[in-house]
């Protein structure tokens, strides 16, 4: 690791001044579970970190008649514990069980969640998020891409996001809010990620010294059918290879309003819009669960190495379908 | 930018004993418990957060101390393998993993035997998908896990007999 000044401040309006509008030069340390690691790899090199940790209004759940609001240092063993988030908004809770052990749900943050960089091995060892090569060729196509995006995908940024929360929170409608040199200002979620299309841009519109203070989740969407369904290589201590979360409305037995949304497909969190649309109109069964989740990939293009994940990525929807009308997952 | 960082003054409870120490504010817990306070029970694994070896309790949570900065452990009571023991009194988890043949080569044993204690405290008597949950997030590489299980299941049955 580099060495690097720290930063304690106890407001957002502390923390903001310290952070700078140069990429690299300063970090924000939540959880630090990711970017620690970044560090040690030298993937990051901040000159300056800045701990949020003590910025008590960054903490907490709490609900009103808008909204359920998420604390951006709120933990995912906190998120996963919460009462009424495991009641209403299984597809959240699942999402936060899923993350790696406990040891690391005791110290990762939902801000992190969202933040967290890519685990594309091309990126993590040092080749850039865009991972090309000094030609400008992508490293990914032409090598070991088996755990790439096969949607979202026609270049330059071949990643997949990693984010385990933002698929659910987006099934969710959840809102973003985001404290910057001018202030807060919130945005829909899904539209804070974005697919790179250049060196000089991120997987998320978030600027260098914004912090993500809170997310907020629609009161009136308590009730409403939604899960989430994960596919890993194996249960515990790994990334999924594809997940998949729904939410529904129903009128009867009848989709009156459906919102799919993939994960670790694609550089984004992946809205399946056509699958949403075709759903609607429709009574959840295995059937039209599985004709979703053929709809959602519909447009998939896998590399050489990832065409597997097409099916698992079907399969995910299907599953998720299945999962919320039989009483969330 | 400021220039090159200066050392900090943290002071925390281990193993209920209180500790204090001038120490660079990034160090790692786990280089902290092993080098300056020769804590050497918490092993170092994978680095990363991977493999739960360096697992401690910090305020009775859970976490990898590989991935802790020292400095977030400020007024906190931290406990490791060390303290886990009431003097020579093993700890009923502890008895058990020997007495089940728990144990082997002994890297993951500390961080495992501390994940099963949080475990019984959160869930004193966990069905076998409860053991299996509570400690994946700890890797080993020779047991195949279900002499570790039956260590558990062992341990809360002698915790509930004396109940």
């Amino acid at each position: 690791m580099e060495r690097f000044a720290y930063a304690n401040p106890s407001t957002l309006k502390e923390a903001v001044g310290l952070l700078s509008s140069r990429w690299g030069e300063t970090a924000i340390l939540a959880g630090g579970t990711d970017l620690l690691s970044l560090m040690k790899n030298y993937v990051a090199a901040p000159k300056r970190l800045v701990s949020i940790k003590n910025i008590a209004e960054l903490r907490g759940i709490n609900s009103d008649t808008d909204g359920i609001r998420i604390g951006a240092l709120t933990t995912l063993q906190e998120l996963l514990d919460d009462e009424s988030i495991r009641r209403d908004f299984p597809a959240l809770a699942h999402a936060a069980e899923g993350v790696a052990s406990m040891q690391l749900r005791n110290m990762g943050t939902v801000g992190g969640d969202l933040c967290q960089r890519p685990r594309c091995w091309y990126f993590r060892s040092g080749f850039g998020l865009l991972a090309q090569d000094e030609q400008g060729r992508s490293l990914v196509t032409e090598g070991d891409n088996r755990y790439h995006a096969i949607l979202g995908n026609r270049g330059p940024a071949y990643f997949v996001h990693p984010s385990s929360l933002a698929p659910a929170l987006i099934a969710l409608d959840a809102r973003v809010s985001i404290f910057g040199p001018k202030g807060e200002n919130s945005m829909l979620l899904k539209d804070f990620f974005q697919t790179p299309q250049s060196a000089n841009e991120r997987e998320t519109v978030l600027q260098t010294d914004e912090i993500v203070t809170r997310i907020t989740i629609p009161s009136f969407l308590r009730g409403w059918p939604n899960a989430t369904y994960e596919i890993r290589p194996k249960e515990a201590l790994d990334w999924p290879l594809a997940t998949a979360s729904v939410l529904l409305q129903l009128e009867g037995d009848a989709v009156a309003h459906a919102h799919v949304v993939l994960g670790h497909v694609a550089p984004i969190p992946w809205n399946a819009e056509s699958a949403s649309q075709w759903l609607v109109g429709q009574r959840i069964n295995e059937q039209t669960a599985a004709k979703a989740g053929m709809e959602a990939v519909r447009d998939a293009r896998p590399l050489s190495g990832n065409g597997y994940k097409v099916k698992l990525a079907s399969v995910a929807v299907k599953r998720a379908l299945l999962a919320a009308v039989q009483g969330g997952a | 930018m400021p220039d090159a960082v200066a050392k900090t003054t943290v002071t925390c409870t281990v193993n209920g004993k209180q500790r204090t120490l001038r120490v660079y504010p990034m160090a790692r817990l786990l280089d902290v418990l092993r080098e300056e306070w020769q804590l050497t029970g918490t092993k170092e694994g994978c680095g990363e957060g991977e493999c739960g070896a360096c697992s401690v309790l910090i305020d009775g949570e859970l976490v990898n101390s590989c991935l802790v900065p020292v400095l977030q452990v400020e007024g906190a009571e931290i406990t490791t393998i060390e303290g886990v023991a009431d003097g020579d009194r093993l700890h009923a988890v502890q008895e058990a993993f020997i007495s089940s043949g728990g144990a082997q080569c002994g890297i993951c044993t500390p961080g495992m035997i501390l994940a099963a204690v949080n475990l019984l405290e959160r869930v004193p008597d966990p069905g076998e998908a409860e053991i299996r949950t509570g400690l994946a997030g700890n890797l080993c590489r020779c047991t195949g896990y279900t002499k570790i299980f039956a260590a558990v299941v062992r341990a809360c049955q002698r915790t509930q007999a004396k109940a």
